[in-house]
């Protein structure tokens, strides 16, 4: 009987462990200005670290962060509610932010924040902040397409001759974001019709922009509809003479051009934090916009910043008169989407 | 490994049934009811979330065409995978435990190694070779082969267990040797092939990654969407409990198809025999699995590491950190799963009954549903319980346990079941009380099947991400979520240490699995 002594020993040696990993209890930060707070952040670990090290060499304060994706961390917050150790939401996109908001998980956020960003790339109420802008784009197979060849507007993929070639990836905001822009810009009459067609079409379906570019470098399809952030991202991965994908920017005017923004949302129960309200201050002052065109190749939001070199100026792009986290226009775009079958 | 072996008690006592034909003793039954409430915990939530939206919401949501497909989608690939997987597993055992093939050892670890590869990482790696690969065969092929040692490993267990005095005179009355094994043999493998496949069946329910990645719609992607660009919990509730829905008939039927095997009374095992001519066509059976399910992702992944043009040097405290984290983490949730299982195993393992069947049913669901569901629930369930320990390792290794539990349940079920109950009534005579019968006679006779339903916990909870990424505590990193984050950003270059790291690392307890036996074989 040699195997219940090893165990046993496995056993105790787990137990230990166990009990050692459960002594990690979690630290709650109290909602005052103690030089410390919580944030959420639903952006990459490596894009947003070297921001908040800035920030608390910069200001003192310390900031504990939590990573995860846009989604998953909006849905724990409204599960957590009020009991949120969170005093900050870093979001990717901004139906995530709109979706806080209409549950009146954020508290209203100071004139002097929320001024700094024009509007149509913010909320309309002040519950949130836009920080970053990602434009709508066409990502294309330069071994199968010339530059010149690719669509100058979404329109062109309802097309017989593009049937089967274009990827989409309807279930992600961003491109909901993108229909619900075709619907104010062309009317619902249009917006059906385009619907219908492009997904009468076959488009490729995808679960994210990530998928549909790695498609297109691949060379599984010849374009696809995405944000213009990724290409740089992998662009900076696997350097951008490697990059098989191209980007196009549909034209001026054209729905497929809008801006989708990432936000940050100061958590009701935070309201009279100053260092959480310092943090997000921050992030839309010159050195953290700054630190987003260098890194990440983003669109600054604040006058006085340039865009990143190679990209059309941002108010060559359209916001229409939209308010990107409105949610119940985002239901309309899902009944359309669904209605014909796309989600 | 290979001293993990036990006298075997059938080969001392021809075993009666091994099943009681009266009732189970209250506490048994109250304390089986209560492990099983944690697993319950998921559908109190769900259910508290699809009353929310209302009645008309619900019926508008379940009536839409595109539900009905995801569904259809969903139940056609964990029919697919879990048959595919059930033959292969099952022909695979029957080779590595029948067959003289040289490298006898290497090949069963070789054959438990697939475990160690996190579906989405194993799809990712083919989409490296094959960008084209999408869909429901796709999906399939690459979800079957990441599966099939849930079934290969307790098969092959329970084959080196079996008699083979039966087969034997099957063969000797004219049977062929295919009918002579399905006639005397199969009987004897079929609860452990069964309750393989079980596992498979209610993974390719859950699994989110790899359909994903690979492009077939099933429940979890609308699941996924719900939460992600509808910001709906609730229309996420509502199809995860058609998930539950799904769940529980694969449960009930396959307790129904799990019949009881009588005492098989002899003492002989199937001599292995030289394989001649058909060797290399073996080694190549057995070979697909581990190919397809290790070689060719890490390959690949390995191959997007060269390309990168940014290589960074490898932050090594932190990944020594993540390491010790994951380690911690999964350990910490097989020994908890264990002990929660064990009550739920011994009751279903030896007693019959409506009651039986329900608590045992209730302790397989969370392995139906997405890391998220579960993740979430337990948000909701630590915040409004126990709210000190909300965004610690507690509630982490809680959530480990209602979601991997199945995965303890059924192996520590055949490992108790193959225990003769007369020991114990022996044990009683003798003067040992129950519980001390339980410790000194049934616990340490059916310990090749708790540990391996540990250490099927371990691997698991090794590789999960999005619970994790839900309840750790804040700043603490495990290897899945440290590759999660990095690959996020295409950095294949960062990623590739914490992919090979999370790999390696879960291959101790694959290769601890393929040495454990399920039952005794004769020393």
């Amino acid at each position: 009987m040699r195997i219940p002594l090893s165990v046993a020993a496995l056993v105790a040696g787990a137990t230990v462990l166990a009990l050692a990993g459960c002594t990690q209890a979690a630290e709650s930060t109290a909602s005052t200005a103690d030089g410390a707070f919580t944030l959420y952040s639903g952006r990459d670990e490596a894009l947003i670290q070297p921001l908040i090290d800035q920030f608390e060499e910069q200001s003192g304060i310390s900031v504990e962060v939590r990573y995860g994706n846009t989604a998953e961390l909006g849905a724990l917050l409204l599960e957590e509610g009020d009991a949120t150790p969170a005093q900050v939401f870093l979001a990717q996109d901004a139906g995530a932010l709109g979706a806080l908001a209409n549950a009146g998980l954020f508290a209203t956020l100071p004139a002097t924040t929320t001024d700094a960003v024009p509007a149509g790339f913010t909320s309309t109420d002040d519950t949130w902040v836009g920080v970053t802008g990602r434009a709508r784009v066409i990502t294309y197979d330069s071994e199968a397409l010339a530059a010149t060849d690719v669509p100058t507007s979404v329109d062109a993929f309802t097309d017989p001759a593009w049937s089967g070639k274009f990827g989409i990836a309807p279930t992600n905001a961003s491109f909901q974001a993108f229909v619900t822009a075709y619907r104010v810009l062309n009317g619902e009459e249009a917006a059906d019709e385009w619907v219908k067609a492009v997904a009468a079409n076959n488009p490729v379906i995808f679960d994210n922009n990530r998928a549909i570019l790695a498609a297109v470098n691949d060379g599984v399809i010849e374009a696809g509809l995405i944000n213009h952030y990724y290409w740089f991202a992998q662009a900076a991965e696997t350097g951008e003479a490697n990059m098989r994908a191209q980007l196009s920017y549909p034209e001026a005017g054209d729905a497929g051009s809008i801006v989708n923004v990432t936000g940050a949302g100061l958590l009701a129960g935070a309201a009279d934090d100053a260092d959480a309200l310092e943090f997000i201050d921050y992030l839309v002052g010159a050195k953290a916009q700054q630190y987003f065109v260098d890194e990440t190749y983003e669109y600054p939001l604040i006058t006085g910043i340039d865009a990143p070199a190679g990209l059309p100026a941002l108010d060559s792009l359209v916001n229409p008169d939209l308010d990107l986290a409105d949610l119940d226009t985002l239901e309309d775009t899902q009944a359309l989407l669904g209605k014909h079958g796309l989600i | 490994m290979t001293e993990l072996l036990i006298p075997p008690p059938e080969t001392a006592v021809p075993r009666p049934p091994a099943r009681y034909h009266f009732g189970a003793p209250p506490w048994l039954l109250a304390l089986a009811a209560l492990c099983a409430a944690t697993a319950a915990i998921p559908l109190v939530y769900l259910v508290v979330r699809t009353t929310e939206a209302g009645l008309t919401d619900v019926l508008d949501t379940l009536v839409r065409p595109r539900v009905l497909q995801l569904t259809v989608n969903t139940v056609l690939l964990a029919a697919a995978v879990t048959l595919s997987c059930l033959v292969l597993g099952t022909i695979c055992a029957w080779i590595l435990t029948r067959i003289r093939l040289p490298f006898q050892r290497t090949l069963l670890l070789a054959s438990a190694l697939p475990l160690a590869v996190p579906s989405y990482l194993a799809a990712y790696g083919w989409l490296v070779w094959f960008p084209h690969l999408n869909g429901f065969w796709a999906s399939w092929f690459v979800m079957t082969m990441v599966c099939t040692p849930y079934v290969t490993l307790p098969v092959a267990a329970a084959l080196r267990g079996a008699s083979a005095d039966l087969e034997s005179v099957a063969r000797t009355l004219g049977r062929g040797p295919l009918r002579a094994f399905a006639a005397a043999t199969w009987p004897q493998i079929r609860p452990a092939a069964i309750a393989g496949a079980l596992l498979v069946c209610l993974y390719s329910l859950s699994d989110f990654g790899l359909v994903s990645m690979l492009r077939f719609q099933t429940l979890t992607w609308g699941i996924n969407a719900a939460y992600g660009a509808s910001f709906d919990r609730n229309q996420a509730a509502l199809l995860a409990l058609v998930l539950v829905v799904l769940a529980l008939v694969v449960v009930a039927g396959e307790r129904r198809s799990r019949r009881q095997v009588g005492g098989i009374p002899g003492r002989s095992t199937m001599p292995a025999r030289a394989p001649g001519k058909t060797g290399p066509l073996f080694a190549a059976v057995l070979l697909a699995a581990p190919i397809a399910g290790v070689v060719v992702p890490v390959v690949g992944l390995l191959s997007r590491l060269l390309e990168a043009e940014t290589l960074r040097a490898i932050d090594v405290p932190r990944l020594v950190e993540a390491i010790g984290a994951t380690l911690g983490l999964a350990l910490a949730a097989a020994v908890v799963a264990v002990f929660v299982a064990l009550p739920i195993a011994a009751l279903a393992a030896r007693y019959q009954g409506r009651l039986v069947a329900v608590i045992e049913a209730v302790g397989f669901l969370g392995h139906a549903l997405p890391g998220i569901v579960v993740g979430l629930s337990l948000v909701f369930f630590a915040l409004a319980a126990v709210p000190m320990f909300y965004q610690t390792s507690v509630v982490l290794v809680f959530a480990y346990v209602v979601l991997f539990m199945p995965r303890a349940i059924g192996s520590m079920r055949s490992g108790i079941a193959a225990v003769p109950a007369s020991l114990g009534d022996v044990s009683r005579m003798l003067g040992l009380s129950p519980f001390q019968t339980w410790w000194r006679v049934t616990a340490r006779l059916a310990l090749p099947g708790i540990a391996i339903g540990a250490l099927l916990v371990a691997i698991s909870a090794m590789k999960e991400l999005p619970a994790t990424l839900l309840l750790r505590p804040t700043g603490v990193s495990t290897l899945a979520t440290e590759l999660w984050s990095r690959t996020a950003l295409f950095e294949f270059g960062a990623a590739a240490p914490y992919a090979a790291a999370l790999v390696l690392v879960a291959m101790v307890p694959a290769m601890l699995l393929s040495g454990i036996r399920g039952t005794a074989r004769e020393n």
